[in-house]
């Protein structure tokens, strides 16, 4: 019992990557829409996870799942036919169902009863699109089961003929096939336990199977290797089920064995009838009389071969570049105790290897090598164990992609959602953590944001309204940030309600951002009417706390009539960065690279003093101040000169360019961002710690908030910056 | 032995890790202890008050280093490789003390716990919670929410 939940929980798991699998591919889609360029693979893997999806709810008996997907691969198979246009209409119905698929599956998980009520509309549309021809397989109800499952014993090849009803309902199902299926296994396919013939016997549930072995490849006795697999396949399976589940057959041996499917027309398919195909079926039936000669119909694939193997070739080389990638999933507990085991790993490396070399016999030339295996296999594990915890933003962008159409819906405005830097990596806390806030503001992007679409065209926009979701980088911190092309705040109008609200003063003195960040004050909510959407009064305050919990910033930038942008800038705490390893007075610290534009070796025409201590360096005609970190850390209480150090340029957000002093530039690495804030608190100038390959702790700089603390200590640098610039 | 803390337990006993620092006895409540540790080189921290040394790797979390003795407006201690650390976790807080040495559990009946003498105002003063009197030795229990450095969040910086 237990066992079949585990095989159940790993059929969600499959499911939500199946998911994400066909929002990309409905992306896809909609991005090719302009071009009219749409590679039918694309639809071609869209139809097989929304047919992998139903295949397994199918086998836990998740009705309402197998049900609703079955018209959504309906439709898709017309796509797929050319018998369905993706234009942009259909594309929304196809993204609606994915919704509504992902509901389902959730609605599984949780044991819940599924929503049926929105699953009717969206089949009548569906059914619908699909139009008379395809709607007689589109009621799955009265079909009998496509791929009979083999009744008698395994080890029997021959079958049954099978009765195969010709109702009105199978004229859409494919009719009866014939492929041949040339399997050549690798070592490794054996190595790791699998059997052909298991593969074959599944093969021959789906239609009449023949099976030659090629001996061809087989060596002599004396220089017959046991490991080596010698012998090829070929098979020839007379099926009415699709190529796709001949290759879910050799699913799991995928990388293992050369699997090349080819479709054979039989001849006589062209005159399809209850007799001929059963004939065409029959034909290859006897395996026994015929495995030592060519068997017949290969002759007639060979000649009507010569259309397919251009799609065949494709076919399969599809899967392996289109296929889902491979993930695991795993607890984020036990990768954080696994990174930190590692970390121990590291040190207790580097401490043995330190006793050996005090013992004095780390010269010896196999305690050394192995002392040097060790150590770079530590730090390979550690290298891929920290990677595990980074995340890119894709999967939550696509889910924001949901909201979105969802809410446009509901607020009946078009709205155009385009996303960048999906693939921007964050901790994968983060990424659950700005779903609530994302969700938040995208939505009051759309109701508040935006206009209607008679206001846009009055104003001289496009009807569609823009909304665009980004992620990146930047000096080290991460910044995602929201805009839409509406009309912008309404500044008057948010300082009268807030007045009104009694949250300021009748009569106060706000600048512009000080308007606009009212909106983040409790209990602000402009919308006069309260809305399905948003303006419960709960708003722009809880994204403001939800951010700040994660030690996060949130900005609002508006020009009038242009749009809104929201930035939320995330510290690096929990992320992965790619840090510059620095010496600084004998300390180890990480320079965000992202933030560093270029370093510098300083000679001394180049530096000059201004005042007593400071120093600044002429860039390419502009000069740049030069923090010394070693100084402003405390870490040496007298400058060092300067052309003995390295320098980091570096820019800030407000575009102001600094130079930082460190001695050294040890190296550049990944490293994994640890909080000093839980056990210690903040200190200026330091944005988080990072635990390097020794185990030790080095601080990484914030260099922005590293210029600001020099910037107070430092006389007003720009305009006597020009003065000495002549 | 164990039976008598057994019974300690049952009338509202503490069980205390005593520890020196310079010349003087201090203790602290073992549930507060996670582990005691050999000295190993900290990272040190800028613009941290003085008795702050630096920052350990614990484990994978960053764990700051109290130096006991000078937050207690002691001598502050030279570390070496005889001194320990006593890692301390109080609520979501993990720090770590920097003493001259572990010497001992005791279990102690509140009953042998008076509050500490008015001394004026002396810095450690403030610090102790209570003392112990045994034999020809003052045992000071530490006040270690007290002890623990203030977490600062970026507003105040």
């Amino acid at each position: 019992m237990s066992s079949l939940d585990d095989i159940k929980q790993m059929f969600f798991l499959e499911c939500d990557e199946l998911l994400e699998a066909l929002n990309d591919g409905l992306a896809d889609i909609e991005a090719s829409m302009p071009t009219g360029a749409l590679d039918p693979e694309v639809i071609n893997a869209v139809f097989r996870t929304v047919h992998s999806i139903k295949g397994g709810a199918a086998s836990f008996g998740l009705e309402a799942i197998v049900r609703f997907s079955h018209c959504f691969e309906t439709v898709l198979d017309q796509m797929r036919a050319g018998k369905l246009p993706p234009d942009a209409e259909n594309i929304r119905i196809l993204q609606r169902c994915a919704d509504h698929l992902a509901d389902l599956v959730a609605a599984g998980r949780a044991d819940q009863a599924p929503d049926t009520a929105t699953s009717e509309p969206l089949v009548a549309q569906l059914n619908g699109l699909i139009g008379d021809e395809g709607r007689a397989s589109a009621e799955p109800v009265q079909v009998p089961e496509p791929e009979p499952e083999p009744e008698s014993d395994d080890d029997d090849l021959s079958f049954p003929p099978l009765a195969i009803p010709l109702g009105p309902e199978d004229l859409a199902a494919p009719a009866q096939m014939l492929y041949r299926i040339d399997v050549t296994a690798s070592a490794e396919l054996f190595a790791t336990g699998h059997e052909p013939v298991h593969l074959f016997r599944e093969l021959a549930g789906l239609g009449d199977l023949t099976v030659r072995a090629d001996t061809a490849g087989l060596p002599d006795l004396e220089t017959l290797v046991p490991e080596t697999p010698y012998l090829r396949w070929r098979l020839e399976l007379a099926t009415d089920s699709g190529e796709e589940d001949i290759r879910e057959v050799f699913e799991f041996v995928d990388t293992l064995a050369t699997v090349n499917i080819e479709q054979v027309e039989p001849e006589t398919s062209a005159t399809i009838g209850p007799a001929s195909a059963s004939e065409a079926a029959s034909a290859p039936r006897n395996p026994s009389a015929e495995s030592e000669n060519t068997p017949l119909p290969l002759t007639a694939a060979k000649q009507s071969g010569a259309a397919p193997p251009k799609t065949a070739a494709a076919e399969a080389s599809a899967p392996a570049a289109k296929g889902p990638k491979s993930t695991v999933r795993v607890d984020l507990d036990l990768v954080d105790s696994l990174i930190n085991i590692v970390g121990e790993l590291v040190i207790n490396q580097s401490v043995l290897t330190q006793s050996f070399s005090e013992a004095n016999v780390a010269n010896r030339a196999d305690i050394g090598s192995s002392l040097d295996e060790y150590k770079s296999l530590a730090l390979q594990i550690q290298e891929s164990v920290m990677s595990l915890r980074a995340q890119s933003v894709k999967q939550l962008f696509q889910r924001m992609a949901r909201i979105v159409r969802e809410t446009s819906e509901v607020a009946g405005k078009s709205v155009q959602f385009d996303t960048e830097g999906e693939d921007t990596e964050i901790d994968k806390t983060v990424i659950e953590r700005l779903i609530e806030p994302l969700t938040h503001i995208l939505r009051n992007a759309i109701d508040h944001g935006l206009e209607t679409a008679e206001s846009r065209l009055a104003a001289g926009k496009s009807e569609t309204g823009t909304v665009c979701l980004s992620a990146s980088h930047r000096s080290g911190r991460v910044l995602i940030e929201v805009s839409d092309d509406g009309a912008g705040i309404d500044r008057k109008r948010v300082f009268e309600i807030a007045a009104s609200k009694g949250l300021i003063a009748q009569d106060a003195q706000l600048s512009e951002a000080e308007i606009d960040r009212l909106l983040f004050l409790p209990g602000f909510s402009t919308k006069a009417a309260v809305s399905d959407l948003s303006g419960r009064g709960v708003g722009m305050d809880v994204v403001q706390s939800a951010i700040r919990k994660l030690g996060g910033r949130v900005a609002i930038t508006s020009a009038p009539g242009r749009g809104t942008t929201f930035s939320i800038s995330l510290p690096l705490t929990l992320a992965v960065l790619d840090g510059m390893v620095v010496d600084v007075a004998g300390q180890t610290m990480v320079v965000p690279i992202t933030a560093v534009l270029e370093t510098i070796r300083p000679t001394r025409d180049d530096v000059h003093m201004m005042g007593s201590t400071a120093q600044v360096i002429k860039v390419r005609d502009t000069l740049v101040p030069i923090v010394d970190l070693g100084l402003a850390f405390g870490y040496r209480s007298c400058g060092l000169t300067v052309t003995e150090l390295v320098l980091l340029l570096i820019e800030t957000e407000q575009g102001e360019r600094w130079a930082l002093a460190v001695d050294r530039i040890i190296d550049q690495r990944q490293v994994v961002i640890k909080s000093l804030e839980g056990n210690y608190g903040h200190v200026p100038g330091v944005a988080a710690a990072t635990i390097l390959g020794d185990g030790k702790i080095a601080l990484i700089i914030d260099p922005e908030e590293t210029a600001q603390m020099a910037e107070r200590d430092l006389p007003a640098p720009a305009p006597l910056l020009t003065a000495i610039g002549e | 032995m164990a039976e008598q803390i057994e019974d300690d337990h049952s009338t509202g006993a503490r069980e205390l890790v005593s520890f020196a620092i310079g010349e003087q006895d201090f203790c602290m409540d073992i549930m507060l202890v996670r582990e005691i540790r050999g000295w190993t080189n900290v990272t040190m921290l800028p613009h941290a008050p003085s008795y702050i040394l630096g920052v350990i790797n614990l484990r994978g979390a960053v764990v700051p280093i109290v130096d006991l003795a000078s937050r207690l407006g002691l001598t502050p201690l030279e570390p070496t490789q005889r001194h320990v650390i006593i890692i301390a976790v109080l609520g979501n807080q993990t720090v770590g003390f920097l003493v001259s040495a572990v010497s001992d559990i005791l279990g102690i009946s509140p009953s042998e716990i008076q509050p500490p003498p008015k001394v004026g105002a002396d810095a450690t003063a403030g610090f102790i919670e209570g003392v112990i009197a045994s034999d020809d030795r003052m045992l000071r229990i530490l006040n270690i929410a007290a002890v623990l450095p203030r977490i600062q969040m970026p507003e105040e910086a």
